[in-house]
């Protein structure tokens, strides 16, 4: 039809001109000279100023990166990466560590402001707690004191490792081991800065957490390091939001998340992943590689990953739940966007190994352009897990015919009762759709943004209340053009 | 409000409609009739703008302005509405939400202020109360999971919430019941007024009991073959389309 035809000649007119945080912050940067070798390494965690137990802890995951090879099995192409052709460590120069943000640098709050995370204001007005990340060190984190009040931990991971050296060593690599894979393997090595959540026994954080990541730098790669830990009876809602400026090189993000929820504890972990895509041609974009995985220990916990991918030029992401208390839930809820050359290939892990564990999966990829979204989940029910059950709902939504989209769940199932349903859909926005909703005076981006949203609905009802809206719009800018 | 002149229109390389001349004035209801495949749908198509249809000859004014040269969306600004006779589902996108982007919409067409989210929900309370028509259907999706009953009326309520100046009616009474097609006659007949007018089409005289047309057409072949006051519907009614068509040719 010709509505189709219009979608792609004006996808093809797309440029990068809608990504409206392209914009890069001019600060004196201190760099590690660029490479990876054993120095580097040890360059970082002297810099971090870290114990001898977590060098040779990134020594040991740099000895298993070395003997590794790149995974390949993912849908996704690209040129071969350099990894000596980039910088390891960038930080914005600053001779003494902040200790309020009235010690922060005035151009790092601008741009945060800019990327529409008002640090000061946040702090005053908005009930969300934040942690800004610029390049590879942490700059600032707000509500501190009040969290601390509630005996809550959340800082830079680089502090954590200072002032609870106790927690960060018994739980670091407890989930996504260094030699996990070969991306973890990279983080574990060169990580520099990341966000430490810890939430006491019995203690409902009283504020949404949040982390900001923002590449900044040329030629950098962003290694950043979370790690949250709920202990007994806890609950905690966490969001992660990122950005970079424009560049026409590809830069690396590899990041690692690990979950810890105890005995009847609660985690929510919410991203909006927005990284530089590249422009229409595929040059330039981040390469999102991210290993993500949660512990539900004890019985009754509950992690909840929702993720809304929007942005990179690849992302390469699977957020995990393993499964291991009895009546332990986890759930995954995705919307991921590819246009113009954008490729991801997503999905999620659920390790059935507790009785009665329950895992829900609802996955919407919208591919427009020529992009390619694969849907790529593993369900494995262990031979214990009796009364385990697991539901798979994955919806694809396509605009224009040269765009891609592909379902690979991979199932195995080694107990008689447990019970997994799997269900798939594909469809397209249809030319009836879209004069509908014109004939009622919508101009047809509008008519795209609300059926996207109507697609994704189930998904974005997870986010909490604060960054749904955020994310409706974001949905929106990521598909402008895409129709005419 | 509305002059067809000679309008020639294919789809696919075929003629659907063949030097069609029709003249809405304002304030006017006026009824298309016509048997299966005489071009009724693809008139209320082409007039709101829908892809595919192809203008070989003729023109469409418009309340002054050269309609067929207007996006779908600026001549539903404009004040042209159309209710389809078999309205899509848009899975997800919750009625209340679309209703109100379109009512928005349209309002900042006419260089009105936009409604939030509660001066919408009393304007459209109001008007759901008239049709019969119960709050769920809010929060329901568009048309989705809706009985045929259910998404006429909903149509209904966007033609009476959008607040038109003209009207595109494409069988609106098909598979209705008695008591709902008495609905769609009472909001027609409700906005009935000198800056109003109307074109409906339907295969039936039914629905012309209780909206009284001002003038009946008789659509076949594509073009209008006769045109008569609201006995003409009785005459086809009485005699079927076969008689009047042959007397025309």
């Amino acid at each position: 039809m010709a509505a189709v035809a219009e979608t792609l000649d004006t996808v093809q007119t797309v440029t990068d001109g809608g990504y409206k945080w392209g914009f890069e912050t001019e600060i004196e940067m201190d760099f590690a000279p660029k490479g990876l070798n054993e120095d580097i390494v040890r360059f970082i965690s002297a810099k971090k100023e870290e114990p001898q137990w977590l060098l040779d802890w990134r020594l040991k995951a740099f000895a298993l990166w070395k003997t590794m090879v790149e995974p390949n099995w993912a849908a996704v192409g690209y040129p071969p990466i350099d990894y000596q052709d980039a910088f390891y460590y960038a930080a914005p120069k600053n001779k003494v560590v902040p200790k309020s943000l009235d010690e922060v640098d005035p151009e790092l709050l601008r741009t945060y402001e800019k990327l529409g995370i008002p640090l000061r204001e946040q702090e005053r007005l908005q009930n969300i707690a934040v942690d800004a990340v610029f390049d590879s060190v942490s700059v600032a984190t707000t509500f501190k004191d009040r969290l601390h009040k509630e005996g809550i931990i959340f800082c830079p991971i680089s502090e954590a490792v200072r002032d609870h050296p106790e927690l960060v060593q018994k739980y670091l690599g407890s989930v996504v081991p260094q030699g996990d894979n070969f991306f973890a393997a990279l983080n574990s090595a060169v990580f520099t800065d990341g966000s430490f959540v810890y939430i006491p026994k019995g203690v409902r954080c009283p504020m949404e957490l949040s982390t900001y990541f923002r590449i900044n730098a040329k030629s950098t790669g962003q290694f950043e390091r979370t790690l949250i830990i709920a202990d007994a009876g806890s609950k905690v809602s966490y969001l992660e939001g990122c950005t970079a400026p424009m560049r026409d090189e590809n830069q690396l993000h590899a990041a690692v998340v690990e979950l810890v929820a105890m005995e009847d504890a609660s985690i929510k972990y919410s991203t909006v992943q927005n990284w530089y895509p590249g422009d229409a041609e595929g040059r330039g974009g981040i390469y999102n590689f991210v290993t993500k995985r949660a512990a539900c220990r004890g019985a009754r916990s509950k992690v909840s990953w929702t993720q809304v991918e929007t942005g990179s030029a690849i992302t390469w992401k699977y957020p995990s739940c393993i499964l291991q208390g009895d009546d332990s839930v986890g759930e995954f809820y995705s919307v991921a966007i590819t246009n113009n050359r954008q490729q991801a290939d997503t999905g999620t892990k659920m390790f059935h190994i507790g009785k009665n564990t329950k895992s829900t999966i609802v996955s919407k990829g919208i591919s427009a352009g020529r992009g390619q979204n694969t849907y790529r989940g593993l369900v494995r029910i262990g031979a214990k897990a009796t009364g385990a059950r697991n539901y798979t709902q994955c919806d694809s939504l396509l605009i224009g015919d040269q765009c891609g989209a592909h379902t690979v769940p991979y199932i195995e199932n080694r107990c008689m009762t447990a019970k997994v349903e799997h269900e798939a859909t594909t469809s397209r926005i249809a030319e009836d759709q879209l004069f509908y909703c014109r004939q009622r005076g919508m101009t047809q981006e509008d008519a795209v943004g609300l059926i996207v949203n109507g697609f994704c609905r189930e998904v974005l009802k997870e986010l909490p209340m604060e960054f749904a809206v955020e994310a409706q719009k974001l949905l929106q800018i990521s598909l402008e053009g895409s129709v005419g | 409000m509305l002059r067809i002149e000679n309008l020639v229109v294919e789809v696919e390389g075929k003629r659907i409609l063949d030097g069609l001349h029709l003249t809405v004035p304002s304030g006017e209801v006026h009824a298309i009739m016509g048997p299966n495949g005489s071009g009724k749908s693809t008139l209320s198509y082409v007039l709101a703008g829908r892809e595919g249809y192809e203008v070989i000859d003729g023109s469409v004014e418009f309340d002054g302005q050269d309609l067929l040269a207007m996006e779908p969306e600026l001549r539903a600004t404009s004040g042209l509405f159309l209710a389809f006779q078999s309205p899509v589902e848009l899975p997800g996108v919750g009625n209340a939400t679309f209703l109100r982007t379109a009512l928005n919409a349209i309002r900042r067409g006419r260089g009105e202020s936009e409604l939030d989210a509660m001066q919408f929900l009393k304007v459209v309370r109001g008007k759901m109360t008239a049709l019969g028509m119960k709050d769920e259907m809010l929060k329901r999706g568009v048309n989705e999971g809706f009985s045929g009953g259910e998404k006429k009326r909903n149509e209904m309520l966007q033609m009476a919430l959008l607040e038109p100046k003209f009207a595109i009616l494409d069988e609106t009474d098909s598979g209705l019941d008695i008591d709902a097609l008495k609905l769609v006659a009472d909001t027609v007949n409700s906005m009935r007024n000198p800056g109003f007018s109307a074109l409906v089409i339907t295969h039936y005289q039914r629905l012309l009991d209780h909206i009284v047309p001002d003038r009946v057409h008789v659509l076949s072949r594509g073009r209008i073959i006769t045109s008569g006051g609201p006995e003409l519907a009785h005459k086809l009614e009485a005699e079927g389309y076969a008689g009047v068509v042959k007397a025309a040719a």
